[in-house]
């Protein structure tokens, strides 16, 4: 009996804690598309999400780019090679490893921030503080975020797709003597318009995530430092799970037709 | 003539804690009631709910006669503008420099630069802060000044009802006795309707025109300075005199949610 009142609790609680995010969810989404809007927010949120994230978004597809190229390089058919490696790393990172790696980069980053600067708001009372001064904290502090968030992310990604596919392109040329001339115009030939947009999408996707997670479980910590704490540890580990899961599904509903 | 607050039978529980169990209390046009009690008897949970922060599970709260329990945040907008609280630590925005947490609501109803620090400065000098600190941020403000601050903040609309939460909680006696003269000041200033906090008896015999004990979710006594002074209510007097025996019991543990 211990044991189903243990398995009862956890599946109330799972489908409480789901049924909490939802209503979030739509509370941010009635947020963002009533007045007022505030623009200036979604500005500076674009700067601290999306700017900000470039140096580590860049080194990561760039390093990543170089060591797909090698792996494909000693794992393939070396006569072949320069064509399978300029194809596989132009595919790999446009479809995939550009916006999943980029997504869980930024999720780490932004996501925990957006956690503990909105929980540290919540256990101070700041978030009170806005609600008594007639402002609505999904208005101020949630949709500036999710929004820039969900426009960044694929700028992100396209930037990681771009250097992703030149950290191939250098390891290539420069380790395996590839031609630079025919790797960039394999990859022009190989690459088409599905394989980035759909990267993009995924990415858009993905911001939204990351946002969402960090504001919704910063907007619900409570206890003190502690609690904001475990609101940014449980942000970036949700964040990273959905982006992973929403990936597979968005992979399976773009490509499986 | 119509209370400007008034609560009737207020209950409100977080799990199977019942915090609220069925608060009574009127505050009248102009009046200053100070509710006392120790930690975890109820006091913040109330306050919260004449804010609107958390919904009551049952009961009556009515702002100027006007039903304010389950009314959606943007259909309480009137209310909420003819409010005004000041925070136990302040809760400036820290983010945002002075200027901008006093003059918030302003800045956020699209007031001018100008205009918008012309209201700060006037604000500030109500609390007998002088323009230097505008471009300061909180976290450059002793524990002092951010109250005064969140005073400036609270009056700067020049509201009709303030609302003050352990305004003296973690102040020197001399800091205490300058926040407490200023509440004063400003509330004989805008002539406003005030509900105040607390378990500090300075604060009590400095702004109160009534007092209320709020004793495991219920008013159990409440009058004026003289009856106060007067009476021998056994938990008053207990509570007053900050005696570890008597008929209020010591509770052993925090409400989990104090403070949500």
């Amino acid at each position: 009996m211990a044991a189903l009142a243990t398995i009862g609790r956890f599946f109330l609680g799972f489908f409480a804690q789901t049924g909490q995010l939802c209503m979030f969810i739509a509370q941010t989404l009635a947020a963002m598309t009533r007045p007022p809007i505030y623009f200036r927010m979604i500005g500076q949120q674009i700067m601290r999400i999306g700017y900000y994230s470039l140096p580590v978004v860049a080194l990561t597809s760039f390093f990543t780019g170089g060591a797909l190229a090698i792996q494909i390089y000693y794992g393939g058919n070396q006569f072949n090679s320069e064509a399978i490696v300029s194809s596989i790393v132009a595919l790999g990172i446009t479809r995939e490893l550009g916006p999943v790696l980029g997504g869980l980069m930024v999720a780490g980053r932004v996501s925990a921030a957006i956690a503990a600067e909105i929980g540290t708001m919540r256990v101070t009372e700041q978030i009170d503080a806005l609600t008594t001064l007639s402002t609505d904290p999904y208005k101020y502090l949630v949709a500036p975020r999710v929004i820039a968030a969900t426009l960044c992310m694929p700028l992100l990604a396209l930037v990681a797709d771009i250097l992703g596919i030149f950290g191939g392109f250098v390891v290539g040329t420069q380790s395996f003597d590839f031609n630079a001339a025919i790797y960039v115009q394999r990859t022009i030939n190989f690459l088409t318009f599905e394989d980035v947009s759909s990267g993009l999408i995924k990415a858009a996707v993905f911001g939204f995530i990351i946002a969402i997670m960090g504001c919704y479980n910063g907007y619900i910590s409570k206890g003190g430092a502690q609690g904001v704490g475990r609101a940014t540890t449980n942000a970036v580990v949700t964040a990273s799970i959905l982006i992973l899961a929403a990936n597979y599904l968005m992979t399976s509903l773009l490509f499986s037709s | 003539m119509t209370d400007k607050i008034a609560l009737y039978n207020v209950h409100k529980s977080f799990g199977s804690k019942d915090v609220l169990r069925g608060v009574n209390l009127s505050i009248a046009e102009g009046q200053s009631l100070v509710v006392i009690g120790g930690s975890g008897s109820g006091k913040s949970v109330m306050l919260k709910s004449i804010l609107g922060l958390l919904t009551p599970d049952s009961g009556s709260i009515k702002i100027d006669g006007k039903e304010t329990v389950g009314l959606r945040r943007d259909k309480r907008a009137d209310i909420d503008h003819q409010m005004g609280m000041l925070f136990q630590n302040g809760a400036l925005f820290d983010s945002l420099p002075v200027w901008k947490n006093v003059a918030f609501r302003g800045v956020n109803e699209g007031m001018s630069e100008a205009d918008a620090r012309d209201l700060a400065v006037e604000a500030l000098a109500r609390v007998e802060l002088g323009p230097e600190l505008l471009d300061l941020y909180p976290a450059s403000l002793s524990g002092g000044m951010n109250k005064r601050v969140g005073l400036a903040r609270a009056i700067a609309s020049k509201p009709d009802i303030i609302f003050f939460d352990e305004p003296t909680t973690g102040l020197d006696p001399i800091m205490t006795d300058v926040i407490n003269h200023l509440i004063q000041e400003c509330v004989q200033e805008l002539g406003a309707t005030t509900l105040t906090i607390t378990h500090d008896m300075t604060s009590v015999r400095a702004i109160a025109d009534k007092t209320a004990l709020l004793y495991k979710g219920e008013i159990i006594w409440q009058g004026n300075q003289e009856e106060l002074d007067a009476s021998d209510d056994p938990f008053l007097h207990q509570f007053i005199n900050g005696l570890p025996h008597g008929p209020i019991e010591v509770e052993g543990q925090q409400l989990e949610t104090a403070g949500y």
